[in-house]
């Protein structure tokens, strides 16, 4: 059991161990709750150790694959046969980057979720939901297979529609946890239908086979805008945005931390999908330009339905929509420029600025819906107009807010910046007006926010709030994220350069995603 | 032209489920319609695997007296819909005690009189 | 609402264990004809489902426990991944069973052939699991749907915002 063997079969352990901790909890939870929460918490911190250990490896040796059930997790290819015949789980540079953020931001969820949730009922289930959310990330994140991604796909969206209506006394949380369900399950037929067209043509369900095999037919392309628009429906951008706003406010405050990981996690599904099974083809470019117009009208739909709200979620969920819009509109014009001489600069700027934007805002906007909620936990009302004065009794959560409000509108010593400048500046060799109307967005954000810390956190005090801040491990939590996010702002260079750089150029290379799996 | 058959079923059966799940207002139908969309392309998956004058893929050869090109239909789009099946099992149940609770708490099951997540 | 007739809780009664004895099949014999864990678990919770038709949910959930079902769930799942697990000397899901001498190991005949139940490796053991796993989980769902009906409907147990 040395750390060669576990490097070895990691991908498999990532996936594994918190199924099955998953399946121990309702066991566990008839005995004792206590037992419950050390045991949930202690799968969560190992599971992130060793996404770091394995993640490290990943960014020094390269792709690791793994095939599930061969007598050899390297024999992806058996000698009988041309094409891989079992699932393979291949985890390059842009998987590993987004395990971190999946593991990370769990970690803080489940530590805010010990406090948050105490009072509630059937909390058994809620922890088993809450490793089975994690489970359906890392398998969406992992698998090199296209089924294999359309069933991590939807246990990911059954776990977390079952979660959002966790507070089931509340009537609207049912209603947006319909709502989610409904698109989730409409998104998922859609990918099945497409991957069904993949399938009848080559008769392959491998990523790097099909990758391979592409002929760039006509039912490729019908295959294409399938993919992109049903995993576009789920990640929240500006045409089919409706379900966000009603799903991320209704759900328990640590659900929607994670929420942003799930859409996030869809986001790579589309990135995988555009980069490496089609990258080889002449649909990159048109696919690009899509992926910029998205991201425009997100960039500027969100921020501008966002001033107007008066429910706190509800606000910060627009610009949530809103800053989605920019990873598609960097890692989009990355695409666009994929044949061009240019791609080398700007081309990998844009995607390693994008890239970096959804960890940074997987950071802060957890950490402000986190804030979000211990609003909600002291003062039992999310409306604007209600709330005031709370930083006379709870500072921790007023600096929490602070830092988290200042990297979401880019303000300079935040990581928030440092991802929007290498946006600015690659983008704006595409296009001008591109960058022009990222900074303007970015302004609007700013003024979003301060808006919201003056109403929330400024003026008297309330009258029936209690003192104090809320309990520690709810600050913990949040702590974990600000020494994400303080961390990332110190250091942006390093960062950039060695774990942002390979996921990009890994994103990028095709055809050693295709080496791995086929060989040569 | 027989064999085309199928694949016209399925392209049906996802029109009739998005249409439901696109203009109806009753919670319960807006389910149907979501579970006729995913019958459709079920259909669809499981025609893709067939192969004409061929056998079940039990066995691990054919019986005597087959020929061996297209001697037997896939097996792979079979698993793949058994556990698209499954799923659509589980969302369909969840989908269901999600229109139990809200009946509960507002007493009507028209869409748009349990709207109160507005602007 | 009326009760079901003696007829009814009758019949029910007696056609239960052949259901179950058929759903059991199918789950047993998934590795050589078609069926599985899934398919014979589904018929089994008719079965179930069939009893709670007949006997009416107030009668059921006297007998079925929801937090029974809950655990009978939770060894189904964990003996799956424990099975996975146990293929760890190779890779996860490795059929360690296929061609040794424990329970299932024998290799099947080449060729059209009436089945030999003593192949398969681990699958027959997956699909026992999973057929586990369904019974509980269907079974538990339509308990709770049929007690949810119970519940008087209206304004009771909202919280205001």
């Amino acid at each position: 059991m040395n750390m060669s063997y576990v490097l070895l079969h990691a991908p498999a352990l990532l996936i594994a161990i918190p199924l099955f901790a998953a399946f121990l909890t309702p066991i566990i939870d008839r005995f004792s709750k206590r037992v419950r929460n050390i045991f949930v918490l202690a799968v969560l911190i190992i599971e992130e150790i060793l996404m770091i250990i394995f993640a490290w490896d990943v960014f020094t040796n390269g792709i690791h694959v793994y095939t599930m059930g061969a007598p050899n997790p390297t024999s992806t290819v058996p000698l009988q046969s041309a094409v891989p015949v079992r699932i393979v789980l291949e985890v390059d540079g842009m998987s590993a980057f987004m395990g971190l953020i999946s593991t990370t931001v769990s970690l803080a969820a489940g530590f805010y979720s010990i406090a948050f949730v105490r009072k509630e009922t059937g909390q058994g289930k809620f922890y088993t939901l809450l490793l089975l959310m994690l489970v359906g990330m890392l398998g969406m994140e992992f698998t090199g297979d296209m089924f294999n991604l359309f069933v991590f796909f939807e246990i990911l969206s059954i776990a977390s529609a079952a979660l959002v209506a966790y507070r089931s006394y509340y009537g609207d949380a049912v209603e947006g946890a319909f709502k989610y369900l409904i698109i989730s399950s409409i998104a998922g037929s859609i990918v099945l239908f497409a991957i069904a067209i993949l399938y009848g043509q080559y008769g392959v369900l491998n990523i790097a086979a099909l990758a391979k095999a592409m002929k760039s037919t006509t039912l490729d392309m019908i295959a294409l805008v399938l993919l992109i628009s049903a995993f576009a429906m789920k990640c929240g951008s500006v045409p089919m945005h409706f379900w966000i706003p009603d799903s991320y406010t209704v759900a328990p405050a640590s659900i929607t931390a994670m929420l942003v990981v799930a859409s996030q996690a869809s986001l790579y599904a589309l990135f995988r999908i555009c980069f490496s099974l089609y990258g080889n083809t002449s649909y990159v470019a048109t696919s690009g330009a899509i992926l910029i117009l998205f991201g425009l009208l997100s960039m500027f739909i969100g921020v501008t339905m966002a001033i107007p709200q008066k429910d706190i979620k509800r606000l910060m969920s627009y610009h949530a929509i809103s800053q989605t819009g920019y990873m598609l509109l960097g890692v989009g014009a990355g695409l666009y420029l994929l044949g061009n001489p240019d791609f080398s600069t700007h081309g990998m700027a844009a995607m390693e600025g994008g890239i970096f934007h959804i960890f940074n805002h997987a950071l802060y906007k957890g950490l402000l819906f986190l804030t979000a909620g211990a609003i909600f936990y002291k003062t039992k009302t999310r409306n604007l107009n209600e709330i005031r004065g709370l930083a006379h009794s709870m500072k921790f959560t007023t600096i929490f807010f602070l830092i988290g409000a200042f990297s979401i509108a880019g303000l300079p010593p935040f990581n928030g910046f440092a991802s929007k400048l290498l946006i600015y500046e690659s983008v704006y060799h595409v296009n001008p007006i591109l960058s022009i109307i990222a900074m303007l967005v970015s302004i609007l954000t700013l003024a979003s926010f301060m808006k919201v810390f003056h109403s929330a956190f400024m003026g008297p005090p309330m009258k029936d709030v209690e003192k104090g801040d809320v309990p520690k491990s709810m600050l913990f939590g949040m702590m974990v994220l600000t020494a994400g996010i303080i961390l990332f702002s110190i250091i942006p260079g390093w960062v950039v350069g060695h774990i942002v750089h390979p996921a990009a150029q890994s994103l990028a290379n095709q055809s050693a995603y295709i080496r791995a799996v086929m060989g040569d | 032209m027989i064999y085309n058959i199928p694949y016209m079923a399925s392209a049906i059966l996802v029109i009739v489920g998005l249409y439901a799940v696109l203009f109806k207002r009753n919670l319960i139908k807006i389910a149907i319609g979501i579970t006729v969309l995913e019958s459709g392309v079920n259909l669809f998956l499981i025609t893709l695997g067939y192969r004409e004058n061929a056998v079940a893929p039990i066995y691990t050869n054919l019986p005597e007296g087959t020929s061996i090109p297209e001697g037997m239909t896939l097996p792979v789009p079979q698993a793949l819909t058994l556990t698209s099946i499954v799923i659509g099992v589980a969302v369909l149940a969840l989908i269901l005690s999600f229109a139990v609770k809200i009946y509960q708490h507002y007493g009507t099951l028209d869409s748009r009189e349990v709207r109160r997540l507005r602007e | 609402m009326n009760e079901p007739s003696k007829i009814v809780k009758t019949i029910a009664s007696i056609i239960f264990p052949f259901i179950t004895v058929y759903g059991l099949y199918i789950i047993v014999h998934g590795h050589l004809t078609p069926g599985g864990g899934f398919q014979g678990g589904a018929i089994t919770a008719s079965g179930i489902v069939l009893l709670l038709v007949a006997f009416g949910s107030a009668e059921i959930a006297k007998k079925i426990k929801e937090s029974h079902l809950s655990i009978l769930e939770s060894i189904g799942a964990l003996s799956f991944i424990s099975l996975a697990l146990l293929g760890l000397s190779a890779t996860f899901f490795y059929n360690f069973l296929a061609g040794s001498n424990f329970i299932f190991g024998r290799i099947p005949p080449f060729g059209s052939n009436p089945g030999d139940m003593n192949t398969g490796g681990v699958l027959p053991l997956m699909n026992i699991s999973v057929g586990l796993k369904v019974i509980a989980g269907l079974s538990a769902m339509v308990l709770a749907l049929a007690l949810f009906a119970r519940l008087k409907r209206g304004r009771k147990g909202v919280r205001k915002k």
